[in-house]
């Protein structure tokens, strides 16, 4: 408690998650799963469908209970802290599927969320949100229910964004969305990346990932079975071949 | 019908609306938003008719007595939902009715031995212990529209509360993704809890301002938990706007029909049909509009 940290130490990572087991009930889903992430870092976590990777998101942010292991946010143990709390530490969240509250308008979507970040900075204010997603500017008075799926995609990002975030985890976030919406979405994530947030992107499409992130974790059945940089990922196809299918 | 006599009607049938009104949001806010079906809700309103009593007994002046319980009603449901409520968030129906069932047999036992079970009475406040005259021979008291006049500005409150402000926003929100609001950074137990205790503070209030018109009496809490819980279903459960239009409706019929029982009354046409008159409104809504007039489209 007394004992003073030296302020030469590398800062520690955003999170950092050690031994994750996660049961549903009966079934057991993550089987100990090791992740870190630190600032400004884009990591990748890949897996075919049903493998983990929403789960161990979820487990990580205090959505679902791990059974055993340690979540650390900053360096502070928030192993089952509450969701709104981790939240606080600097954690934005887009759900798969979205979450967008439909019944808000987009301007009331936003508004609601709006706070300074976990050290004070308030770099996305309402209006650069709007310069970031002019597509919402026209449509600040419709309810979050009218948009298009892409449309409610980027108010979902543009949201977490108004929590001035040190950390914002996408999940599955071009899921369903036509190609042209997909690209328009990776492109803004690209800005975000740029701007210092660092980013945990959840997806299937190594293509669209690989030239983005910095690192990869591939699950298969609620294990790690491969973590590195992508650009080894990108020379060994057949590790692609075997746990991604692509 | 006399002009003078429909208006007077009309006025006391927006005032028993309105009142209505302040008792019934509460009821509808906390199953629209939690999901909580509170069968203790009508005892807020005696706690609070009861607080406005004992209150003006002891410190011999209605507003300070107001002053006081308003508080002391924050209190109690802020309270009440820690130590009880927040324990039914996740449990079915069974279990909520349960639980505050066993809760109105608590205040209604509370309320015996703190207040006894006689029937007290609340003087008008001298301020606006007045009439204005309509006719020669009719009059209608200051007071009563007082009532109106408070619950319309707690109504207007209440949608700028919910509609205007981020606090709203969150509660709205809250009422469709729970978890959605937590990854924000927004603690939903905590809203969760002050919307509790606003549908406490506005029964109780109800019960308090109404308390100088209407006789305090034990049992007062569950005769109007009935008619609230015909509000929320006519109003579609957990709209506030629902509630609002439904009990200015049944403030129309439940007076209206009373009076049309006094003039038909003498020639014996179905008297018990007044007394009934607010359920066969409701009735008829839920033959119309099963999810009730502005309830959620199931299905
Ligand atoms: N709420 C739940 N209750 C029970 N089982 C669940 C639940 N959510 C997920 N599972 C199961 O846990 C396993 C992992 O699911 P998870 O959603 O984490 O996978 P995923 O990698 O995100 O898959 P996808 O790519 O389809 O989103 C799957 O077998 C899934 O069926
Ligand atoms: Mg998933």
């Amino acid at each position: 408690m007394t004992e003073p940290v030296a302020p030469s130490l590398a800062q520690p990572p955003l999170i950092e998650a050690a031994g994750i087991h996660t049961h549903y009930g009966a079934s057991h889903v993550l089987h100990g799963i090791d992740f870190s992430i630190r600032a400004g870092e884009t990591v990748a976590l890949m897996g075919r469908n049903g493998m983990g990777k929403s789960t161990l998101i979820r487990s990580m942010l205090g959505l679902v209970r791990p059974s055993a292991g340690r979540v650390m946010v900053k360096g502070h143990d928030m192993t089952r802290a509450a969701p709104h709390l981790i939240a606080r530490a600097g954690v934005a969240y887009v759900p798969e599927g979205r979450g967008i509250f439909p019944n808000l308008t987009v301007r009331e979507n936003l508004i609601m969320a709006a706070r300074a970040g976990a050290s004070g900075q308030r770099d996305w204010t309402f209006d650069r949100v709007m310069a970031s997603f002019p597509r919402l500017a026209e449509r600040l008075s419709h309810g979050g229910g009218q948009l298009s799926g892409g449309e409610q995609q980027m108010l979902t990002i543009g949201r977490a964004l108004m929590t001035n975030p040190d950390l914002l985890i996408l999940d599955e976030a071009t899921e369903g969305l036509a190609p042209l919406i997909s690209r328009e979405i990776w492109r803004i994530v690209g800005t975000i990346r740029q701007s210092g947030i660092a980013t945990v992107l959840v997806d299937k499409n190594f293509a669209a990932l690989s030239t983005i992130a910095d690192r990869v974790q591939i699950l298969v059945k609620g294990q790690t079975v491969f973590a590195a940089s992508a650009a080894q990922l990108r020379a060994q196809p057949e590790v692609r071949e075997a746990y991604l299918g692509v | 019908m006399e002009l003078a006599t429909f208006l007077i009607q009309l006025l006391n049938s927006v005032q028993y609306g309105l009142l209505l009104f302040l008792i019934s949001s509460g009821l509808t806010l906390v199953f629209g938003i939690m999901g909580i079906i509170n069968v203790a809700h009508g005892s807020f309103y005696m706690i609070g008719a009861y607080l406005a009593w004992s209150l003006t007994q002891t410190l011999g002046n209605f507003w300070a007595a107001l002053a006081l319980a308003v508080p002391i009603a924050v209190i109690i449901g802020l309270v009440l939902e820690w130590l009880v409520v927040r324990f039914l968030y996740t449990r079915d129906l069974l279990y909520q009715v349960l639980l505050t069932y066993g809760l109105i047999l608590m205040f209604e036992e509370l309320r015996s031995i703190l207040w006894g079970d006689d029937v007290r009475g609340v003087n008008i406040p001298a301020a606006l212990d007045a009439s204005i005259r309509l006719t020669d021979t009719l009059s209608y008291p200051v007071y009563r529209l007082a009532i109106s006049g408070v619950c319309l500005v707690v109504a207007g409150l209440m949608y700028w509360l919910i509609q205007k402000t981020r606090v709203g926003m969150t509660i709205r929100a809250g009422s469709v993704n729970r978890e959605m609001v937590q990854s924000l950074g927004i603690d939903v137990k905590l809203i969760y809890r002050l919307v509790f205790a606003l549908g406490v503070t506005l029964a109780a209030l109800a019960g308090m301002i109404a308390a100088p018109v209407s006789s305090v009496f034990p049992g007062m809490g569950n005769q109007i938990l009935i008619v609230c819980f015909v509000v929320v279903v006519i109003g579609g459960m957990g709209s506030v706007k629902g509630a609002l239009v439904a009990s200015l409706l049944i403030g129309l019929v439940d007076t209206f029909g009373k009076v049309l029982h006094v003039q038909i009354g003498g020639v014996h046409l179905l008297p018990e049909l007044a007394s009934m008159s607010v359920y066969l409104l409701m009735a008829a809504i839920l033959l119309w509009r099963p999810e009730g007039l502005f309830g959620k489209h199931t299905g």
